[in-house]
């Protein structure tokens, strides 16, 4: 196959997991956003299971199979069941601005290639531009995490942050122990997922009313 | 040098996982509690035996140098006092029905898996067992956090989670852009890549500006570790919500290995002469720390809170001399962290038993602790007053080092440093002689202490403040050096 090609694919994967992440920053019913989730695990898992191809290394199918079927079809799964128990799924959150929010998510987008391009003169193109769209897709994972308040919307960012590490990693040539990582991300979450669900964590306890916050502390006289 | 039968630096990892396996599979938690301090202790004896084997060579996985070494002691005497103090304040707690015998099992098994993570942590040559090092001591403290079950304590370990998982994940960036900077035509693809002694041989060739940004990833992620300001917002929580013992080894322990890995990649920093100079990042971070929390140690109702704020108050002002670097400064800082975990811990295992004899941790409902349990309340106190940093004990040493080398290199922020010392002495001064002295309130029931672990620390401290025996000051010049 011509180089070109291998380029454009891993870069359209790439970029197309950016674009998930925008996808999340304005659901907001959570059903919807756990779909959503669902596509961006889906993306991530054909763009590692692209790189483990032009790099002619196996182990990364491994990590790209993790995605599959672990955090494009398990995770989603369980949270589904976990909203339906919990009684929110009805829940209509107020993500905080979504012109707003998307503005900001652009801002980081562009931060994340100017700093990422800007210190990549000479790098591999290919690396380059993979490290650039993994640390948008991270910002942009944080940004899901500020901007909620609901405890399983929260998990969402956290574990879109995390695919882009994987992406990160992946486009990383010949970086070891990655596989081992993407396995320890997976315990990870699932015992964060546990958590929310043994614990019955609905909300996240930041609240914007001083009096609660103190009483949580244990600091109200 | 003498020939032993075990690789020490092997047995500090093998013998707590060993004795994890144990105590999990163990009831009974009288045995069991002496189960884990005998596996503390010796671990803590393995750790001492590193000074005298000869040193392997550095393996791709683990290694030993004169840096680590201090760290290692350190953490393993201390998770070797913190056993001893936890018997007798777990003892209590399974009295009072806060914890059940299964929590104690789960509790004493995730004690020593923790001492493992802490302890491959600061073997770790490579960054990434590094980093998976680090992740499993913050999820074995926050299961720990959370073991009370109540919605404190739930909420407390969410918070840590999410906070410490974001942490984690930024550090796992940075790692990701060393291995970057280290490109496959300076160390080789591979496992190479990742070996930190290999890395700074060969950071002169590194490719500076990935470098940087490196280091700014993994001073955010680690940073949240350390509890630097602003992403300190778990610390106080975790502390004032988990059992005690726990709080003292987060604040003695844990901060440390994180500061440790921080160090270990700004040596990686230094050695690469057109990155940017980690030191000014440091300083400010650090500087930072050190105010907000000498303000915020005003406003804390709760014991275990004032001294977890205290905490992110010296972990600034570690960091801070770290920053400033030198061989002055540098070596102000080891010794102030030594000496803050030292003391640090020995308040907490006061306050711990504090908070069991009164039933209460609001410092309003705490008065005239000297009266009603004069040992504790004058242990107590002596704490308080080495941790605000009065003479003679050794804290006021370090800090007075860090302020005069700060003084003769940068006088302004000496000036900076001094207020931030002093606004703290006075909220720690205002806070505990509320708590140990004036009309006695509260229970006068005689309380089923160890002081042995809290006296031991106290007594090291003061005489560190009197006299440093000139090997350890070699040793510590040695180090400072090291660190640039």
């Amino acid at each position: 196959m011509n180089g070109s090609l291998t380029f454009d694919i891993a870069h359209m994967l790439a970029g197309g997991l950016v674009l998930v992440s925008f996808m999340l920053l304005y659901q907001d019913r959570l059903y919807a956003l756990l779909n959503v989730y669902a596509l961006h695990a889906l993306v991530l898992s054909l763009s590692v299971a692209w790189q483990a191809h032009i790099q002619g290394a196996p182990h990364l199918y491994v990590t790209a199979a993790i995605a599959l079927v672990f955090k494009a079809i398990v995770i989603p799964m369980a949270l589904h069941r976990i909203v339906r128990r919990l009684g929110i799924h009805r829940d209509i959150e107020a993500v905080v601005g979504v012109g707003r929010t998307m503005l900001a998510g652009m801002g980081l987008v562009a931060l994340s290639m100017v700093v990422m391009l800007r210190a990549t003169p000479e790098a591999d193109p290919l690396a380059r531009a993979d490290l650039a769209f993994a640390l948008s897709v991270v910002l942009l994972g944080l940004l899901v995490m500020v901007t909620r308040r609901n405890a399983v919307s929260q998990v969402v960012g956290f574990m879109a942050l995390e695919n882009g590490l994987v992406l990160a990693a992946t486009g990383a040539r010949g970086m070891p122990l990655v596989v081992e990582i993407s396995v320890a991300f997976s315990i990870l979450i699932a015992f964060i997922v546990i958590g929310i669900f043994l614990f019955r964590i609905r909300e996240r306890f930041d609240t914007v009313d001083i009096g609660a916050l103190d009483q949580f502390r244990g600091e109200r006289r | 040098m003498i020939a032993l039968p075990f690789a020490p630096q092997t047995a500090v990892l093998v013998v707590p996982v060993v004795a994890a396996a144990v105590l999990a599979a163990l009831p009974g938690y009288r045995l069991t509690a002496r189960i884990n301090v005998l596996a503390s202790l010796l671990t803590l004896l393995a750790a001492l035996s590193l000074f005298v084997t000869e040193r392997p060579p550095a393996g791709s996985y683990l290694f030993i140098d004169d840096l680590n070494i201090v760290f290692i002691v350190l953490n393993t005497f201390v998770g070797f006092t913190a056993s001893v103090f936890s018997a007798s304040y777990i003892g209590h707690e399974l009295h009072t029905g806060r914890l059940t015998a299964a929590n104690l099992r789960f509790y004493h098994a995730m004690y020593q898996i923790m001492l493992f993570g802490m302890n491959l942590a600061l073997v770790a040559n490579n960054i990434g067992l590094m980093w998976v090092a680090v992740e499993l001591a913050t999820l074995t403290t926050v299961v720990m956090v959370g073991i009370y079950r109540t919605h404190e304590a739930l909420e407390a370990a969410w918070k840590y989670f999410i906070l410490g998982s974001v942490g984690i994940a930024l550090a796992l960036f940075g790692t990701i852009l060393v291995y970057m900077a280290a490109q496959p035509e300076v160390v080789g693809e591979g496992y190479d890549a990742m070996v930190w002694t290999l890395l700074v041989e060969r950071a002169a060739t590194f490719d500076p500006a990935l470098l940087n940004l490196a280091f700014v990833f993994l001073l955010l992620g680690y940073g949240t570790k350390v509890g630097l300001a602003p992403l300190h917002a778990w610390l106080p929580d975790a502390h004032a919500e988990g059992p005690t013992p726990i709080s003292a080894v987060l604040s003695g322990l844990l901060l440390n290995v994180a500061l440790y890995v921080v160090l270990r990649f700004k040596i990686l920093l230094a050695a690469s002469p057109e990155a940017i100079a980690p030191g000014p990042l440091m300083v400010t971070m650090g500087l930072a720390s050190l105010i907000f929390a000498a303000f915020m140690l005003y406003r804390r109702r709760d014991i275990k809170r004032l001294f977890a704020y205290s905490s992110i108050e010296h972990m600034g002002i570690i960091v801070f001399a770290f920053g400033m670097g030198g061989p002055l400064a540098n070596f102000a800082g080891l010794l102030h962290m030594v000496m803050h975990s030292l003391t640090k811990s020995a308040i907490f295992y006061a306050v711990g038993h504090i908070a069991q004899v009164k039933g209460t941790q609001a410092i309003a409902d705490i008065r005239g602790l000297t009266e009603t349990h004069p040992v504790l309340g004058w242990g107590f106190l002596v704490g308080a007053v080495a941790i605000a940093g009065l003479p003679p004990l050794g804290i006021f040493m370090s800090e007075f080092l860090l302020v005069s080398s700060t003084f003769s290199t940068e006088p302004l922020l000496a000036v900076a440093l001094v207020f931030g010392l002093l606004v703290a002495l006075g909220a720690i001064f205002l806070r505990t002689t509320a708590i140990a002295f004036g009309e006695p309130t509260g229970s006068t029931a005689p309380v089923e202490a160890s002081y042995v672990p809290m006296f031991a620390h106290l007594a090291l401290v003061l005489v560190a403040g009197l006299y440093l025996p000139p090997p350890l000051v070699g040793w510590f010049q040695h180090v400072a050096g090291l660190l640039g």
